[in-house]
């Protein structure tokens, strides 16, 4: 073809980043694969939603008298509690004026569930899903990302919240949590210093911070929650989720009352979610992990818009 | 007031009295707690440097300042006078805050002086000035290519990398954000 006119730069940085869409392409046809040979549904819910889950900073971009979701957790928990036992879903997530290295306020989001089992279990049952899909798109386990080399084969390490601070701030976390400092604390002395050769389960977080995850039952300080780190990039959250109602109303109206106090767009109470904890949700934990990111450590980029065809946002 | 989450490279604010310009700036944000707004700032007056974090609840002053249009007058041996086009007032600005714009000052060119209470802080070129070539090397005969380049003078002795088929005596546009040749006006 005869062309007339210079190559568009947004041309050009697709070409440039042609590899790392196919390598996403290939690894999301294993992560469903891997699903489904474990016996889980695929079930989508929808973007565009009444009720967003109150949190104290993440917000939902509101659209024609809707929000965009944030996560589909509460609709995924409506499924639970209507018998469904083993599901995930795959799709596009937003947050308000989140964009940076890291962030897109558009990005996917992983997310799935399993009853009867607690975050402990998923531990394992994520080691297990990202070791079938690395073997199959990489080719092997040891991963080159920047100056470091992510061995996905040998042990991964568990660290408490509180070790963690100990260990790299010298501060409880619930200190720090009190001085207002513990994100500044996390990002500036602890995720710097995670080991970054090996995954890495960031665990028990103090239990003011345990959104929508159970307290631990031999210890009511802290909550069944962990995060999970590759080469100190935070990748997926983790639950034993709360399925308590009382617990669970109490928690949504103290970030209703939060989100009031600091201005935030205050967002309808979902009945629905509520008339299903009341109803019952079986024991179960879920996960949420971000794609972007992980692709993003797989091929090796440095930025999240090397994995994404078009940054609109 | 600028919210923390107004917070870009290339924007200016107040800290404590002194107007700074944020140099490098990253988005950060932990897990679900609040997003941390990571800069590099510089002070616009004393060129120190220093890091800042801001949460996403942080206000952050706007630097006062103001923009005005003034002419380049004259170089007075130490000072590069400009006049206020409105007030005709003189402001006396050093080469420090010119930076490499010295070499493309031209009498009488309206530029935008950047103000703070009251003190000329930055400097604004018109983005394309023309400048007369006063000396190159001649280039061989009949080559017109583009991508290769030569160096030459302008008439204050700063030098540019031309392309091959320029000559003395041509006039060519230069722009001022990058010191580099855009293209010929004018030929000999």
């Amino acid at each position: 073809m005869q062309r007339e006119s210079k190559k568009p730069e947004d041309l050009m940085r697709l070409e440039n980043i042609a590899s790392n869409l196919k390598f996403r392409s290939s690894f999301l046809f294993y992560l469903r694969k891997f699903f489904i040979k474990k016996g889980f549904l695929e079930i989508d819910t929808p973007v565009l939603i009444r009720s967003p889950a109150p949190e104290d900073y993440i917000n939902a971009p509101p659209v024609g008298g809707f929000f965009l979701r944030t996560s589909p957790e509460l609709h995924m928990k409506r499924l639970a509690a209507a018998g469904f036992s083993k599901f995930f879903q795959l799709g596009p997530c937003f947050r308000e004026g989140e964009r940076g290295k890291l962030h897109n306020v558009e990005f996917t989001m992983l997310e799935w569930y399993e009853a009867g089992r607690n975050y402990e279990d998923l531990m394992e049952f994520v080691k297990e899903m990202l070791q079938y899909t690395i073997k199959r798109t990489c080719g092997k386990l040891k991963i080159t990302y920047g100056k470091n080399i992510i061995d996905f084969e040998g042990c991964w390490e568990v660290i408490t919240v509180k070790e963690a601070f100990l260990k790299h701030a010298g501060i409880l976390p619930e200190t720090a949590i009190q001085n207002n400092e513990f994100e500044i604390i996390l990002t500036e002395k602890v995720e710097p210093n995670l080991p970054r050769n090996r995954p890495v389960f960031l665990s028990d977080y103090p239990v003011s911070l345990a959104a929508l995850s159970k307290v631990k039952s031999t210890n009511q300080n802290v909550a069944e929650r962990w995060e999970l780190y590759l080469g100190g990039i935070e990748i997926a959250n983790t639950y034993s989720e709360l399925t308590a109602y009382n617990e669970q109303k109490k928690r949504f109206r103290k970030a209703h009352k939060n989100r009031k106090l600091n201005n935030l767009p205050e967002y309808p109470e979902d009945n629905d979610f509520f008339e299903a904890m009341k109803y019952g949700i079986p024991e179960l934990a879920g996960s949420a992990l971000g794609i972007d990111r992980l692709i993003m450590i797989l091929t090796d980029s440095s930025e999240i818009n090397e994995v994404i065809s078009f940054t609109e946002t | 007031m600028f919210s923390a989450s107004d917070l870009r490279k290339g924007l200016k604010v107040e800290i404590d009295r002194e107007p700074w310009i944020i140099t490098e700036f990253e988005f950060c944000k932990p897990g679900k707690g609040t997003a941390l707004y990571r800069c590099k700032l510089k002070n616009m007056l004393t060129g120190t440097t220093m890091d800042k974090t801001y949460r996403s609840s942080d206000k952050i002053e706007k630097a006062s300042m103001e923009e005005r249009e003034m002419y380049f007058s004259y170089f007075d041996g130490e000072f590069y006078v400009f006049s206020d086009a409105e007030t005709f007032d003189e402001y006396p600005i050093s080469s420090d805050i010119l930076g490499s714009s010295v070499n493309f000052l031209i009498e009488n060119s309206l530029c935008n002086v950047l103000m703070f209470n009251g003190k000329p802080i930055e400097v604004e070129l018109p983005i394309f000035i023309e400048k007369e070539i006063v000396q190159t090397e001649p280039g061989a005969r009949g080559d017109t290519a583009t991508n290769v380049t030569k160096p030459a003078k302008i008439d204050n002795g700063y030098e540019i990398a031309v392309p091959i088929f320029i000559n003395e005596g041509d006039i060519v546009k230069i722009d001022t954000r990058t010191g580099q040749y855009a293209e010929r006006v004018k030929k000999a």
